[in-house]
């Protein structure tokens, strides 16, 4: 027998038509984007070249997807096995968030059919970070297709290409933990460039891929935390929080290292005082900050980690605050000086609002079309 | 178990070296090419009449930017997929006096400033934007560019400009009147807006012979009278006498960011005409430095990827052998009642 099940349940549920909706909407509004161009739905400018579009869909959406890359460090690097009825769903989730990530940067583009020229190594720039993250973010989107092929070679029975995938699998795995270091840092060091623009509570230069990493590593962790709940009560299963709670104490280190390098930066560049000035920029850092903090207050307690609902509140308490770190480094905190502002266009953010939603549409279906969830929490 | 701890050590030192921040070494800045030509803007000469806006739009075959009805003159406020170059007004209090910072006025120029070291072209995945190793031109390829805007976010003059209101629009920035199909620098020409300036405040020439003399006139005494040349800085046949202004003592541009080839001055402080004040340190050599440093020869990664494979292999197929009625330590295997059935 497979480890992992289907769930059992009708598709069409009410909640799901629901999210069909806004899909609809959303991708009218991305039709208007490709007949009439991105002014005609987006409110970016010449200021503000980057909107919602690629700050939430490509930066903070791949940093929340980070659960299969997280875990299976978890599982296959420190060789923690107990973990393993948390990875299909994960990897599957991470493949929908990369995926939204993916099409989110190709709608983005001004000049999308010309895409592939960033596939053709005669127009490499080896000097660009996007370059890094162009590649890097395809090559793990495939990789983690390969991942997840096993639920589905399992559902259509084919033994032999199972097999033979095993024997190399060790392999995908392996470059499923190294791309994603990759490009999730090299998101990070996308901001060096911009250099004066960001506000300096978030312009840590050489420090900006670290930073951009082990946030979303704990991002990585909250996730499958945040999925692993949610699963338990909406299909009504067995809660893992011991399991979960264990996870608890890795994001502490995690955590640990990123507030210390954090603000030893802004101390030791004299840029601390900026946090206090009143304005949006400091407000917006002490909110981040008190988002930072709050988990770790959580995850110290072993008593408060051992509660399943403490600790789902810390975990969705590191989603925000690494989504905010991200939105106030590329947004909030960036100035491309007086004259410009920018607010994203209510037809922009339908747009991001129903390619989430056709996201998790398609986890949905999955989870009850395809053995992805462990059988063992079957209620 | 010693062997593992070891290799468990081994990825774990992988995986730092490869965020490998502490020993980041960052390329210098780089350097003026030998022959760069560029753009001298004497603010205290330029009077405001905009005629190299309507040069260039001409020659580059961009559409006068109009506001309201009655305008005669190309309203273009500011750089856009339509305007290359613009003259701005810098106005403080009653406006007495020109080239003064309070209760005063200026003008000023906003334009591709042709930067040495520029973060447009460091930052273009595709090398859409590259710099031209004879001129320093810093050109633009509409035919390989995937409109991903990264030129724009990194520009720290905001100069490159998407056309949003156009479903197959390109990135437009000033490219010294010399990309294909008008090539006036190539012919021996003059840039548009250098040709039609009246005053020289927009004057042309080799990088190095402008920042000469952007130095000579900070260097003359207000009042004193000073021969200006029109044009072409080298050219003596255009030339107009008239009192040196009181400049102020920063040629922008010499050192910001490495340096650019359009350089400023004025009578006013130049951060109020628009110029940010930045650093001398480019920031395309420090993210080129983090970048080369993590991945140069795909040397680091390479060695990750081989520690890592190494330590999945033995974490998995250990699962394996040692606990073999274990559900929960490895990856499932084939589904064989399934497969048969």
């Amino acid at each position: 027998m497979s480890e992992h099940k289907p769930v059992e349940g009708r598709i069409l549920t009410l909640p799901f038509m629901f999210l069909g909706v806004l899909g609809v909407i959303g991708l009218y509004f991305l039709g208007v984007r490709f007949a009439d161009g991105l002014g005609a739905v987006a409110n970016i400018n010449s200021g503000y070249p980057w909107g919602v579009w690629v700050v939430y869909d490509v930066v903070v959406g791949t940093a929340l997807a980070t659960g299969g890359y997280a875990l299976a460090f978890a599982i296959y690097v420190f060789n923690k096995g107990q973990y393993h009825p948390l990875i299909r769903p994960a990897i599957l989730a991470s493949l929908f968030g990369y995926a939204l990530g993916g099409f989110g940067a190709f709608f983005d583009m001004g000049r999308y059919w010309q895409f592939y020229n960033i596939l053709m190594p005669s127009n490499w720039n080896f000097n660009s970070v996007m370059l890094e993250v162009g590649l890097c973010v395809m090559a793990y989107i495939l990789v983690l297709v390969i991942e997840f092929a096993p639920a589905l070679l399992e559902r259509i029975g084919a033994t032999g290409a199972l097999r033979w995938l095993n024997k190399v699998l060790f392999l995908i795995i392996a470059l499923g933990l190294l791309l994603p270091t990759m490009h999730q840092s090299s998101l990070g060091s996308l901001l060096i460039i911009m250099g004066a623009k960001v506000h300096p509570l978030w312009q840590s230069l050489q420090l900006q891929p670290l930073l951009a990493l082990l946030t979303a590593l704990t991002m990585g962790f909250s996730i499958v935390i945040f999925e692993a709940s949610f699963s338990a009560i909406g299909f009504r299963r067995r809660p893992e929080t011991t399991l979960l709670a264990r996870l608890g104490k890795v994001i502490i280190g995690l955590l640990a290292v990123y507030l210390v390098v954090r603000l030893a930066e802004l101390v030791l560049r004299g840029k601390l005082g900026f946090a206090f000035t009143g304005d949006l920029p400091g407000n917006m850092f002490l909110l981040e900050m008190a988002l930072f903090i709050f988990p770790l207050w959580v995850l110290l307690s072993p008593a408060r980690r051992n509660s399943g609902r403490l600790l789902l509140f810390a975990a969705v308490s590191l989603l925000f605050a690494g989504a905010l770190y991200r939105f106030n480094a590329f947004l909030i905190g960036y100035n491309p000086g007086p004259g410009y502002s920018y607010f994203p266009s209510v037809p922009e953010l339908m747009v991001t609002v129903g390619i989430v939603a056709i996201e998790i549409m398609a986890y949905l279906v999955f989870v009850k079309k395809l053995p992805v969830l462990h059988s063992a929490e079957h209620a | 178990m010693k062997r593992r701890d070891f290799l468990k050590a081994t990825a774990g030192g992988a995986t730092a070296a490869l965020c490998g921040i502490g020993t980041a070494e960052a390329r210098e800045n780089k350097e003026p090419l030998e022959n760069a030509i560029g753009i001298l803007y004497d603010a205290t000469l330029c009077v405001g009449c905009k005629a190299c806006v309507r040069a260039c739009k001409e020659i580059n075959g961009l559409p006068p930017s109009i506001m309201g009805e009655d305008v005669q003159y190309d309203a273009a406020r500011d750089v856009s997929g339509d305007t290359y170059n613009v003259i701005k007004v810098y106005k403080n209090g009653t406006s007495e006096a020109k080239d003064r910072e309070i209760d005063g006025f200026s003008f000023a120029k906003k334009s591709c400033m042709h930067c040495v070291d520029p973060a447009c072209v460091s930052a273009c995945p595709v090398t859409a934007l590259d710099k031209n190793p004879q001129t320093g031109i810093v050109q633009y390829n509409p035919d390989v560019c995937i409109g991903c805007r990264n030129c724009m976010v990194a520009c720290p003059y905001n100069i490159p400009q998407y056309e949003y209101n156009d479903p197959r629009g390109q990135i437009q920035k000033c490219q010294f009147c010399n990309q294909a199909g008008v090539e006036r620098i190539s012919q021996g020409l003059l840039p548009g807006c250098a040709e039609v300036c009246p005053t020289g405040a927009t004057l042309f020439g080799t990088r190095r012979e402008l920042l000469e003399e952007a130095k000579r006139r900070l260097a003359a005494k207000p009042g004193e009278t000073y021969t200006y040349a029109r044009g072409r800085a080298s050219d003596g046949l255009h030339t107009h006498d008239k009192e040196a202004p009181e400049y102020r003592q920063h040629v922008y541009g010499e050192r910001e960011l490495g340096g650019t080839q359009v350089m400023h001055i004025a009578g006013v402080p130049l951060n109020r005409l628009g110029l940010p004040e930045l650093p001398e340190r480019s920031y395309a050599s420090i993210a080129e430095g983090v970048q080369h440093t993590l991945y140069k020869g795909m040397i680091a990664p390479a060695i990750a990827l081989a520690g890592l494979a190494f330590v999945v292999k033995r974490n998995t197929s250990k699962a394996d052998q040692d606990d073999p009625q274990s559900q929960n330590s490895r990856r499932p295997e084939p589904n064989n009642d399934r497969g048969e059935s």
